[in-house]
This record gives structure tokens, C-alpha cells and sequence, in this order.
């Protein structure tokens, strides 16, 4: 989906604005929205599946809100989705008594070691031999998908060099719609700053950006 | 050169919003109703979100990454293992785990200077640099830093001679880049503690260099 998050090669946004020792949160709400986030992913499925619901905010929204306010209205999103509570409970904050079994939170341990341990993206099975080789042309497809992906806008169409391959990766476009993960060759791609942004870029610099194996066809010539 | 950057970032009103005091608290209320509810609900316990947050605020920040970083400035053998598959070497440090499953790092050398950013969303490399800062996640940093970066630096302070070669890296997928950054002059006889505590995140991100320390 094109939209407001897929903001690389703006220009508009003004300086950037480090904070001098900036904290690791600003305030106790952001430590729960982390948490919470953290907490409830497994119950949520796929990250692909959780950046999506990002995107599908408007851009208005995506913009007015601050990166832990995005986040706190994902999680809403999701288990509202997911139907942990209903709209009633979620209005009232009282949740209404019921005859289903609660559910088990996730223990501290068991979290810990989903921190210390993640979630790789790499897989064994899928399309494991790859199509293009270290140096080879490449060009990113110029496509549109309508729902999730990682494909920028900003190298559709552009013409880049494969710098290395990480392996075989699930693929977020489908495992982000419930498609299954369809496991293919992710590279790293090397793009011209002139390439990406025109002849007054300057001629030494470079973006190398990962682009699995369908974000991707041969150049010839 | 840096006059003309600046000229490239014109001030974004909207982005300087500040929340009134009464926002804020009813941000934290509805927080705190979440929880609640998903605490209710079996969801999640607060012994967990504890946890959590006591694990992004206390144990895994940028000190992670600064070791691997000085370990590589004094380890020739450590330094080519990082460089060739930097995340079976971070973790003979004890380092690894969310966001930093796939890693990779990236060497700023007196040619090339290397740059993280995600144009996306705001994939940084947890298990050694901790959470990113706010500036990493907004819009100016994600926008610019692809078509402008030598401009961004220049908001960083950092203004890089034409000949350098400026490399950036957008972390589209799940691996996770980090910087290594030049050794500075004047630390020749420095102990790994010592060069350790010079490294900064800013450095590691790829927005700054490491000042001599004399």
C-alpha cells in the first residue's frame, strides 16, 4: 500500500532534532505501551502482520501521532480484532463476567527468553537457490501491491547491483495476509545516489537497501 | 555545502506539536484502562510488562554495542569473524535476541562512511544499541536521511569532505545493521575498558564519529 510510511526520499519534514540525553522513555505510558506490545505479539501473529496495521492508519494520524501513540492504537486495533474484549468493555474499561476460561498470560521467564532468543526471519525450507549472483544488474520491479510490503516506493523501476545474499527469508507481502511465509533469496542491492535521485547526487554515494527475490528481475544492457 | 543542506529543511510546524498536560493524562488513563482489560483478561500479567521494561531500560542498550565495537578495535581475528558474520560474533559477547536475529555490520573506514536508518517504520538493532531514540522513528530523519544524508549529518554536526564515499543503509528486511566506527587517533594505548567507554550510539548508528579524546 502507498501511503505515509513509505516516507523515504521526502523532503518536507524539516531538521532532524536529536534530544540531548534522551531517555529511554518519556513517561510511564510509554513503558507500558511497550511492554503491552511486547507482551501481546505472540498472540497477534506474524510482525509483517503488525507493521500492516501501522500503515493502514490515515496519514493524518500517522503523522499527528508520536511513535508510542501509533503503537497504543495498534494494540487496540489488534485485540479488538482478535476479540479479547468487546467494544462495550472497551468503552466502560469493566470487563463483563463471563463463562469463558481465562486466558494464561505469558510469564516473565517465558518473555525473557523471547527477548534473548527473537524470532529469526531466516528459514531452511523455501526457494533456497538463488537467481542472481553477488554483482549482478538488477532492477526493482515497478509494482503497487495493495496490501503489505516492503518494496519503498523510492527504487521501483531503478536499476541496482546485487551486493551480497543473506539467505532464505519468509516473505512479508504474504505472510503479512495470512499466505503463507513463502521463503525466498533476500539480497542486499546497491543503488547510485544518481540512480535513486538524479544526475546532482553526489556521483560516490550509495543507498543499499534488502530486497527479497519477487521485489526483483534481471536488467540487461 | 552545509548552507545548501540547510536550505534543503525547511521547518514542519504540524511535527512540533507538544501535548497539553491535560492530553498527556488522558493518554496515561487510557493506557492504564488497557492494561486493565488485558490484564483482566488473561492476556498479559504486570510480573511480565515488568519484566519487560526493566530488561529495554536496564540490561541491553548501546554499552552492548560499544564492546563489540572496542573488542573489534583490539582484536584483529574478532574484527574479520564481525565483518564476515557479525551476528555469530556478537553473540560470543553474550549479545543477540529480538531485532538483532540477523545482523550485520558495516565498517566506517578514511573513505567510507556508513549510515543506518529504516525508511519504513524504525528497525534498529536492539540486542546492542537498545531502543532507538525518538529523532531515528520521526519523519525528518526516516524521509531525509535516503535522498539528503550528507545534509543530515551536517544536523548532526558531522560535515564529510566530497571525497568520501557515504554509504546508507535502509534496514527494509529483518537484518540489522550496525556501524563500526574508526578508532580514534590518540587511544593507541587504550585498554578495551577504556576504548569502550568513548564509543557512542550516535557513532555506532553511523550519524557521528568519535572525537580523539585528547
Amino acid at each position: 500500500m502507498n501511503s505515509i510510511h513509505d516516507m523515504g526520499g521526502m523532503t518536507c519534514f524539516g531538521a532532524v532534532k536529536p534530544e540531548e540525553d534522551e531517555p529511554v522513555f518519556h513517561g510511564e505510558w510509554e513503558r507500558r505501551v511497550l511492554a503491552l506490545t511486547l507482551a501481546t505479539s505472540v498472540l497477534f501473529g506474524p510482525l509483517d502482520r503488525r507493521r500492516h496495521v501501522l500503515e493502514q492508519l490515515s496519514p493524518l494520524e500517522y503523522l499527528s501521532y508520536s511513535y508510542y501513540e501509533r503503537w497504543l492504537a495498534r494494540i487496540e486495533h489488534l485485540s479488538k480484532e482478535a476479540g479479547v474484549f468487546t467494544d462495550e468493555e472497551f468503552a466502560s474499561g469493566v470487563v463483563e463476567p463471563s463463562e469463558v476460561v481465562p486466558n494464561v498470560p505469558i510469564d516473565p521467564d517465558t518473555m525473557d527468553s523471547i527477548i534473548r532468543q527473537g524470532d529469526p526471519s531466516g528459514r531452511d525450507s523455501g526457494r533456497s537457490e538463488p537467481c542472481f549472483a553477488v554483482g549482478d544488474r538488477v532492477s526493482a520491479r515497478n509494482i503497487n501491491p495493495p496490501g503489505h510490503t516492503r518494496l519503498v516506493r523510492y527504487v521501483r523501476g531503478r536499476v541496482g547491483v546485487i551486493h551480497r545474499l543473506h539467505g532464505t527469508h519468509l516473505f512479508p507481502d504474504t505472510t503479512a495476509h495470512d499466505k503463507g511465509e513463502n521463503p525466498q533469496p533476500l539480497y542486499s542491492v546497491r543503488f547510485d545516489a544518481t540512480e535513486l535521485w538524479g544526475s546532482l547526487a553526489p556521483i560516490k554515494d550509495s543507498l543499499f537497501i534488502d530486497l527479497w527475490e519477487d521485489y526483483l528481475e534481471a536488467e540487461n544492457g | 555545502m552545509a548552507e545548501k543542506h540547510q536550505h534543503d529543511a525547511p521547518p514542519s510546524p504540524y511535527l512540533e506539536k507538544r501535548r497539553t498536560a491535560a492530553e498527556t493524562e488522558a493518554l496515561e488513563e487510557r493506557v492504564r484502562r488497557l492494561e486493565n482489560l488485558l490484564t483482566e483478561k488473561g492476556i498479559v500479567s504486570k510480573k511480565t510488562l515488568d519484566r519487560v521494561v526493566s530488561i529495554y531500560e536496564n540490561d541491553l542498550g548501546p554499552l552492548n554495542g560499544a564492546k563489540v565495537v572496542a573488542r573489534a578495535w583490539v582484536d584483529e581475528a574478532y574484527r574479520q569473524r564481525l565483518l564476515a558474520d557479525a551476528t555469530k560474533a556478537i553473540k560470543e559477547l553474550g549479545f543477540g535476541g529480538l531485532q538483532g536475529e540477523h545482523m550485520v555490520v558495516v565498517e566506517n573506514t578514511a573513505t567510507v562512511h556508513n549510515i543506518v536508518a529504516c525508511t519504513l517504520c524504525s528497525c534498529y538493532p536492539w540486542p546492542v544499541l537498545g531502543l532507538p531514540p525518538t529523532w531515528y522513528k520521526n519523519p525528518p530523519y526516516r524521509s531525509r536521511i535516503a535522498i539528503d544524508p550528507r545534509g543530515v549529518l551536517v544536523e548532526f554536526g558531522l560535515e564529510l569532505d566530497d571525497s568520501i564515499e557515504v554509504r546508507v543503509w535502509d534496514s527494509s528486511a529483518e537484518i540489522r545493521y550496525l556501524v563500526l566506527p574508526e578508532r580514534p587517533q590518540g587511544t593507541e594505548g587504550f585498554s578495551e575498558e577504556e576504548l569502550t567507554a568513548l564509543v557512542t550510539r550516535d557513532s555506532m548508528i553511523g550519524v557521528a564519529r568519535i572525537n580523539s579524546p585528547s
